[in-house]
């Protein structure tokens, strides 16, 4: 709670820090909710990087007078259902059992991310160099800017848009 | 692209956060409530009477209707914004305007004769409420759904559902300012229908307009 407050506040330490923690939870949550419905595990990364993709674009609508769990795990049950929905699942799965978070780390190298792939490479060229760069590359806004001769603000609203983008393609992706 | 990659690029992107949606559905339904009202200023207009009928209670106790309507579904619509189970508290508050209005339809069918009945049921304006209420809500729902948008309802069609409840308690004040039929007994029919219209539109545009 501390780390998000912190994090809407601006710092990009404590927003990492949240990000990694909840993904490695996720990851936990959506693999049991996965295999408890019968679905292929292999995608189980898509959904998790829908998922934070999903709680860093609405992170405006959580309630700061509010714990930050009940939130979260309000948006992933959302992404779960929708994810197990989408690949013709019933759900019959207690969901909110699946989702009282482990913090138990699980490797995340061997799993697939085909989804997030195909989609950057989707994105317009301005957007898919500013999203790789600072992604993949993982080079600061600052570099990416001087690099394309653009300016930092650009930069930052050219990433926000890749990113919003992104979360749309997931959505369209699947329907 | 990893996971650890995607977080690389939120990270950076941890200064873009938008305004608390709550304050976002204020400025929406605010925005919404001033095109509305000028609207109805330009082409609908107040009651000739309306100094003399500000001082009677059946002319103010539409407004006590039509406020506690828009107060219960503001409260409820920005809870359904946010993710999570329905609020139960709030859906529980939007009793209050039935409440309020089978209590004022109780005290007609008391003070005035049954002969007097039907004349206040049916009344002079019928069909201007039933148009002009979603006609004066249309902006209100159109800004509200936009900024509902923003949000991230788990439940599309109640939260459609509150903005249209939202907005035709807007629609329904300014009318409630123009109309000269003041009995609970002609609101407990027209009223009823032309919010309910506006209701069931935020629905069906909320269920698809408000997934994601």
């Amino acid at each position: 709670m501390a780390l998000m407050r912190a994090a809407i506040a601006g710092d990009e330490i404590a927003y990492r820090q949240l990000l990694e923690s909840l993904a490695r939870s996720l990851r936990v949550a959506t693999r049991r909710g996965f295999a408890q419905s019968g679905a292929a595990l292999n995608d189980v990364e898509d959904v998790v990087q829908e998922t934070l993709l999903a709680i860093h674009l609405k992170r405006h609508t959580w309630n700061s007078d509010q714990p930050l769990g009940p939130w979260v795990r309000a948006i992933a049950r959302h992404k779960l259902i929708d994810a197990l929905r989408r690949r013709g699942r019933r759900i019959e799965v207690p969901i909110d059992a699946v989702l009282d978070f482990l913090a138990a780390d699980e490797p995340s190298d061997d799993l697939d991310w085909k989804d997030a792939e195909r989609l950057v490479n989707d994105l317009s060229g301005r957007q898919q160099t500013i999203v790789r760069a600072i992604s993949v590359e993982g080079k600061s806004i600052r570099d990416v800017a001087e690099e394309l001769g653009m300016n930092e603000g650009a930069v930052r609203v050219a990433l926000h848009r890749g990113l919003k983008t992104l979360a749309g393609k997931y959505q369209r992706g699947h329907e | 692209m990893k996971t650890d990659e995607l977080i690389a690029a939120m990270t950076a992107d941890a200064k873009a956060v938008s305004w608390p949606i709550g304050r976002s559905l204020w400025l929406a339904a605010g925005v919404g409530a001033v095109m509305a009202a000028i609207a109805f200023m330009m082409e609908i207009g107040p009651r000739p009477d309306l100094s003399y009928v500000l001082e009677t209670p059946r002319f103010l106790f539409k407004y006590v209707l039509t406020v506690s309507l828009f107060v219960t579904a503001m409260g409820l619509m920005i809870h359904l914004a946010r993710p999570g189970g329905l609020p139960r508290a709030w859906l529980l508050a939007l009793a209050i305007p039935p409440i309020l209005l089978i209590g004022g339809v109780i005290v007609e069918f008391i003070v005035v004769p049954p002969a007097g009945w039907y004349y206040r049921i049916v009344g002079m304006n019928s069909s201007a409420c039933l148009t002009l209420i979603p006609l004066l809500s249309a902006a209100p729902l159109v800004a509200l759904l936009f900024a509902m948008r923003q949000g991230a309802t788990t439940h599309p069609v109640f939260a459609g559902a509150s903005a249209g409840l939202v907005s035709a308690g807007i629609g329904a004040t300014l009318y409630a300012t123009h109309c000269s039929d003041d009995s609970a007994l002609f609101i407990g029919v027209w009223y009823v229908i032309a919010v309910a219209i506006v209701t069931a539109v935020g629905a069906a545009i909320g269920s698809w307009l408000l997934r994601w």
